[in-house]
């Protein structure tokens, strides 16, 4: 009988903000088990949001993550508003949309470079992480900020998008196209990137369903729900736009989802920012007060849905404020992506739910009675990488194309 | 009350006559948010059919301290229909219990672990009643979203 043994993954990751601890647990090279520990950077944030009025509250949610760093606060506020039936202006809806979409874009490179990386292909991550610069460059140009934006408010934005900045930023986000039909060409019909993600780390519709998993992690799996269509909020139920699914719900169907929905998001922001010409302000309704009761706000993050529920008993301070970030609902489904593959598949695999931690810097695996041993810092994406380096001799494949202009 | 989803008075008809009385008030507070007040001796029976029946999606479970109890709200979304209904009932604040609903929907397994060791709730049949967010050698008792809870440790 083959001899399970456990190679614990984290919790400490220098490329990741947030800390998970991942334990698999394999027979020779196959897992037959995971587990998985939280809590590393447990912060108490639904408790510290009780001593914060309802305006500092979205400035202490925007810190919860760094990277979907807006995706908190318009699900915060946007439950701020139902809670008190606060209406906000059209012009604020739009300038929402458009912080919303270009975080999502940004967020998916950063993805889409690491899984490069996973998988042994570094210039695919040099690439999308370069081309994600830019994407950074127009967050700063509309707010003044590369990430935290600090744009969002009850009732509102707090700060405009000029009309005479509009064709530059129409310009910028044009400027996205190129580089990212390159990256989707490349990738798309690469046979190493088959052989690496086809069939890997599947997740069924019925996993998907049991589990209530969200964002493209669901969507990869052709289960077509997405906030922004079934719970329509910010401007996206005033423009055109398609919910990218895949089908069968492996890695690779999660990274064309993912680049899908780049171009949608594109096609998102032309049209918001076509409206901006034209829709006049205010930006924002200024409300007073927050009445007692209680409201739920939902936002579609790059990862998924983020929901916000906060309770008002009439004062400046919400008494009850709740947070559920999508990778809550999307890590626990690994348990049963990972079952069955090999070692070597298990961090492309951990990966592709785009969890807010990623995982393998300091692995070591050690067997069941505990002795150290097998896998240094890195070893993980080291396998992962070997085995890409071996299915490129056998397969004669030189590995994705990227030809981009500078 | 026009606007309100067809999809949505039905779900709320459909848990009044299977869990009768269990039901004891209905709110619709706009058309896509409704509140419904359940007896906690139903809630597994509730979420099955919320869950199994009606395809709803569970979104999360907010657990609070209402001071002399512990109310929890389990948040349903109907992605269909464009509507949130949070189920809330009441549990006793001495020793609170209630029916796990982790062997029904496997979401709500890491979310009752969360509510178990925030707010001291026993979740009886969870598969896996472990510490989720905290250490695990966190003191027996602790709660730290109670409102009594102290950070030098115990209650007061």
């Amino acid at each position: 009988m083959a001899k399970e043994t456990i190679v614990p993954i984290g919790p400490y990751h220098a490329l990741q903000e947030e800390p998970e601890f991942f334990k698999l647990h394999v027979e020779g090279e196959t897992v037959v088990g995971l587990d998985i520990e939280l809590g590393y950077n447990h912060r108490g944030i639904e408790k510290l949001s009780e001593s914060k009025t309802f305006e500092e509250t979205v400035f202490l949610v925007e810190r919860i993550c760094g990277i979907c760093s807006t995706s908190h606060p318009i699900a915060c506020v946007q439950a701020i508003e139902d809670c008190g039936g606060i209406e906000v202006p059209e012009r604020a809806l739009y300038i929402r949309s458009v912080i919303g979409e270009l975080e999502r874009i940004h967020s998916h490179m950063l993805w889409l470079g690491l899984a490069g990386h996973f998988l042994g292909f570094n210039t695919v991550w040099m690439w999308t992480w370069r081309y994600r610069e830019e994407v950074l460059d127009i967050l700063e140009f509309i707010t003044g900020n590369r990430n935290h934006y600090a744009m969002m408010k009850p009732g509102g934005v707090r700060r405009d998008i000029a009309v005479e900045d509009i064709p530059t930023v129409g310009r910028m986000v044009d400027r996205l196209k190129g580089p990212l039909e390159m990256l989707r060409d490349a990738i798309a019909d690469d046979p190493l990137i088959h052989a690496r993600t086809k069939g890997v780390g599947v997740l069924t519709r019925e996993q998907v369903i049991d589990y209530c998993a969200v964002g493209p992690t669901a969507r990869a799996s052709g289960v077509a729900i997405d906030v922004r269509k079934d719970h329509p909020h910010a401007a996206y139920d005033r423009v055109d736009w398609e919910i990218v699914l895949g089908e069968n719900g492996d890695v690779y169907d999660k990274i064309m989802v993912r680049i899908g929905e780049m171009f949608q998001a594109i096609r998102i922001i032309e049209q918001c920012l076509e409206q901006l010409k034209t829709v006049p302000g205010p930006i924002d309704s200024n409300p007073r007060e927050v009445p007692p009761g209680e409201g739920i706000g939902l936002y579609e993050a790059p990862r998924g849905e983020v929901f916000h529920y906060v309770r008002s008993d009439g004062g400046n301070r919400p008494v009850r404020h709740k947070v559920r970030a999508p990778s809550y609902m999307n890590v626990i489904t690994d348990r049963e992506a990972v079952i069955g593959h090999t070692i070597a598949d298990a961090a492309i695999i951990l990966a592709a739910v785009d969890p807010c931690y990623c995982c393998t810097e300091r692995a070591a695996a050690y067997d069941a009675e505990g002795n150290t041993k097998i896998l240094g810092a890195s070893g993980l994406i080291t396998v992962s990488q070997q085995k890409t380096q071996q299915l490129r001799r056998e397969l004669g494949a030189a590995g994705p194309v990227l030809r981009f202009e500078d | 009350m026009s606007d309100i989803p067809a999809q949505a008075a039905e779900t709320v008809r459909v848990l009044q006559e299977k869990a009768g009385d269990a039901v004891k008030a209905v709110q619709f507070r706009n058309r896509s948010r409704i509140y419904l007040d359940v007896e906690s001796a139903a809630i597994p029976e509730v979420t099955r059919i919320v869950f199994r029946e009606l395809g709803h999606r569970l979104q999360t479970v907010t657990g609070t301290d209402g001071g002399d109890h512990i109310e929890l709200l389990y948040h349903w979304a109907n992605d269909g229909e464009g509507y949130v209904l949070s189920i809330r009932t009441r549990i006793e604040r001495d020793n609170p219990e209630i029916a796990s609903v982790a062997g029904i929907c496997k979401g709500a397994e890491w979310i009752e672990r969360e509510i178990w060791e925030l707010l001291g709730v026993n979740f009886v049949g969870h598969p896996d009643l472990r510490h989720l967010l905290l250490r695990d050698d966190w003191p027996e008792g602790a709660c730290p979203l109670r409102r009594d809870y102290r950070k030098d440790g115990g209650d007061g």
